[in-house]
């Protein structure tokens, strides 16, 4: 599948410790009986398990819980499952808001808020999300009560095939808590890392300056109709 | 990516042990990682160019994240000051613009929400032979740089040889121009290390890193001295599209100017162009005791790239370099251009 990735090919379950591996490969080459094998099998593992300094996590697979949309969700991962990962394939039901497109912090399409920050999903592993708040397109609005990037959208029909939009409504959203004012300068400066390959980027930011218009400015609307006027007469 | 143990310490002291107890690996890049944003190192580990046997997450330990200090003291910036947080930072805005324009530079608004100054200057080679998994090049132990012959284009046109990488560091070039060192932990004690003498050529040695880094070491925090020339600090980043993307070439550059216009001290750091941030002493000697006009600034744009070897299909990088050299002295010396 190709949400499963980032966690590819048998290669990865080799255990951390090579002692172990070798160890293994000693007790293939010695042709110990299975009982005993079973019972030295055991062995090192709990060694290495009793041997972990405090604070760390082994490779193997454990429950983490996250705090996606104000919600305890639990999750079983390994260290290297990524939040991403985790949101779309390990919790139950999934959160598949976020969008698994180019798994290496490129195109915005998982992006989530990370404390209220924009950040790419695909870069930041579930074991290091824990304890912290995730929100996802979900959590900012519901179909019936949609903030107001989210409405926007819907009334500027700022999408085609809308892959790309619950990164964009995400970033957007945060953006304009910080700034609710923007230009559209700004709109475009707070989007450069969420990409739409359908290149609805001028409803995007229309979208965007139409959300920011409840709290803000109306300049920014002018703007737009102005740079697009230019745009049109140069072409 | 391969698989790994989690490590949270909440002191560096832990830290660093917490990276001398896990297994180092056979390979260079199985040894265990520090991490502190995370935003480079995972791209590396899902591309298995670093396979790390252990990553100890840094993020726990507190105050590595602050930034203090101001144009007379200087600035001492934790390793894990976010880019977002430096380019944010009213103090660095005003007093060191060059550092300010640097952060905002980098990728994208999501990247240095959790990208850090420390791991900023920790990047590994973005040269697409490196990060194409597949390909086991000179700087991941194999036994060929392909770049030399290859497609070269966003390769080294100074400082080349074996191999053929350029630094992608946006802040590196600008904390060299201001004179920035970082203070690094590790196995045996603390240590002080001159960013003139952070980053190594691949023709100096160990070709399977990009500074002087051993195992287990970390860094804590990267200090700024105060300076005459921070003020006049500038970053200037030539990318082939305006989001997201790394420098084909840049330029950092500082003077100090007197009240008669000529320059008492300048310096230049170009990014993007070699293995490591290239600094340019001859164009600096020459501009000190100069007045800035446009024939100074052409001058010295030349010597900057004076030793310039391009490969076959990166030569655009000389002429490309000149005009940032010119167009930042311009900036930073207030000159008008033509």
């Amino acid at each position: 599948m190709a949400d499963e990735h980032d966690d590819k090919v048998a290669r990865d379950i080799a255990p951390p410790s090579p002692g172990r591996r070798q160890f293994l490969k000693g007790v293939g080459i010695a042709g110990a009986g299975a009982a005993v094998a079973d019972q030295l099998l055991l062995r090192p593992h709990e060694q290495a398990v009793a041997a972990e300094p405090p604070q760390t996590l082994s490779a193997a697979t454990t429950e983490v819980t996250l705090q996606i949309n104000n919600q305890k969700r639990k999750a079983m991962v390994e260290p290297r499952t990524t939040l991403l990962n985790a949101m779309r394939n390990h919790v139950e039901p999934p959160v598949t808001g976020p969008k698994l497109v180019c798994d290496q912090g490129t195109c915005g399409a998982c992006t989530v808020l990370l404390d209220g920050k924009p950040v790419y999903s695909c870069l930041v592993l579930a074991v290091d999300a824990m304890n912290k708040p995730v929100t996802t397109v979900e959590g900012l609005g519901t179909p019936d009560k949609m903030n107001a990037v989210q409405a926007a959208f819907v009334e500027k029909d700022a999408l085609m095939c809308g892959f790309c939009t619950p990164g964009f409504v995400t970033t957007i959203s945060a953006y304009l808590k910080k700034n609710p004012n923007p230009s559209l300068d700004e709109v475009r400066e707070a989007c450069k890392g969420n990409f739409c390959r359908c290149g609805t980027y001028p409803k995007v930011f229309e979208a965007a300056l139409a959300a920011a218009k409840g709290t803000g400015r109306n300049g920014a609307r002018a703007e737009l109709m102005n740079h697009r006027e230019a745009a049109e007469s140069e072409a | 990516m391969k698989a790994f143990e989690w490590s949270n310490p909440t002191n560096i002291t832990e830290a660093v042990k917490l990276l001398q107890t896990a297994a180092q690996g056979a390979d260079p890049d199985e040894a265990p990682r520090p991490m502190a944003g995370g935003q480079d190192l995972l791209t590396t580990n899902k591309h298995y160019i670093t396979r790390p046997t252990r990553i100890v997450n840094l993020k726990g330990i507190r105050g590595l994240d602050r930034i203090e200090g101001n144009a007379k003291r200087g600035l001492k910036i934790g390793a894990l000051a976010t880019l977002t947080q430096i380019e944010e930072n009213e103090e660095v805005r005003r007093s060191f613009p060059g550092l300010a324009e640097a952060a905002l530079s980098v990728a994208t608004p999501q990247i240095r929400n959790l990208g850090t100054i420390g791991g900023n200057l920790c990047q590994r080679p973005r040269c697409w032979y490196y990060r194409l998994e597949d390909v086991i090049c000179l700087k991941k132990g194999g036994s060929q740089c392909y770049a030399a012959t290859g497609e070269n284009k966003y390769n080294a046109i100074l400082g080349g040889g074996p191999s053929f990488i350029v630094h992608p560091s946006d802040l590196a070039p600008i904390l060299l121009a201001l004179n920035a060192s970082v203070a690094v932990t590790g196995p045996s004690g603390n240590r002080q290390i001159a960013l003139e003498k952070f980053f190594t050529l691949p023709s100096e040695g160990n070709l399977r890193r990009e500074n002087v880094l051993q195992n287990g070491e970390v860094i804590t925090e990267i200090q700024v001295p105060s300076s005459r020339m921070a003020a006049r600090s500038t970053y200037l980043k030539f990318k082939e599209r305006s989001s997201l993307d790394f420098a084909l070439s840049a330029v950092a550059a500082a003077v100090e100017v007197g009240t008669d216009g000529v320059v008492k001290q300048a310096r230049i750091v170009l990014g993007g162009v070699a293995p490591v941030p290239w600094r340019a002493p001859e164009a600096e000697a020459f501009l000190t005791g100069k007045k800035l006009d446009a024939n100074i600034l052409a001058e010295a744009a030349k010597l900057a790239l004076r030793g310039a070897q391009p490969l076959e299909k990166n030569a655009y990088k000389v002429p490309l370099t000149q005009t940032l050299v010119r167009r930042a002295l311009a900036k930073v010396g207030n000159v008008a251009t033509a």
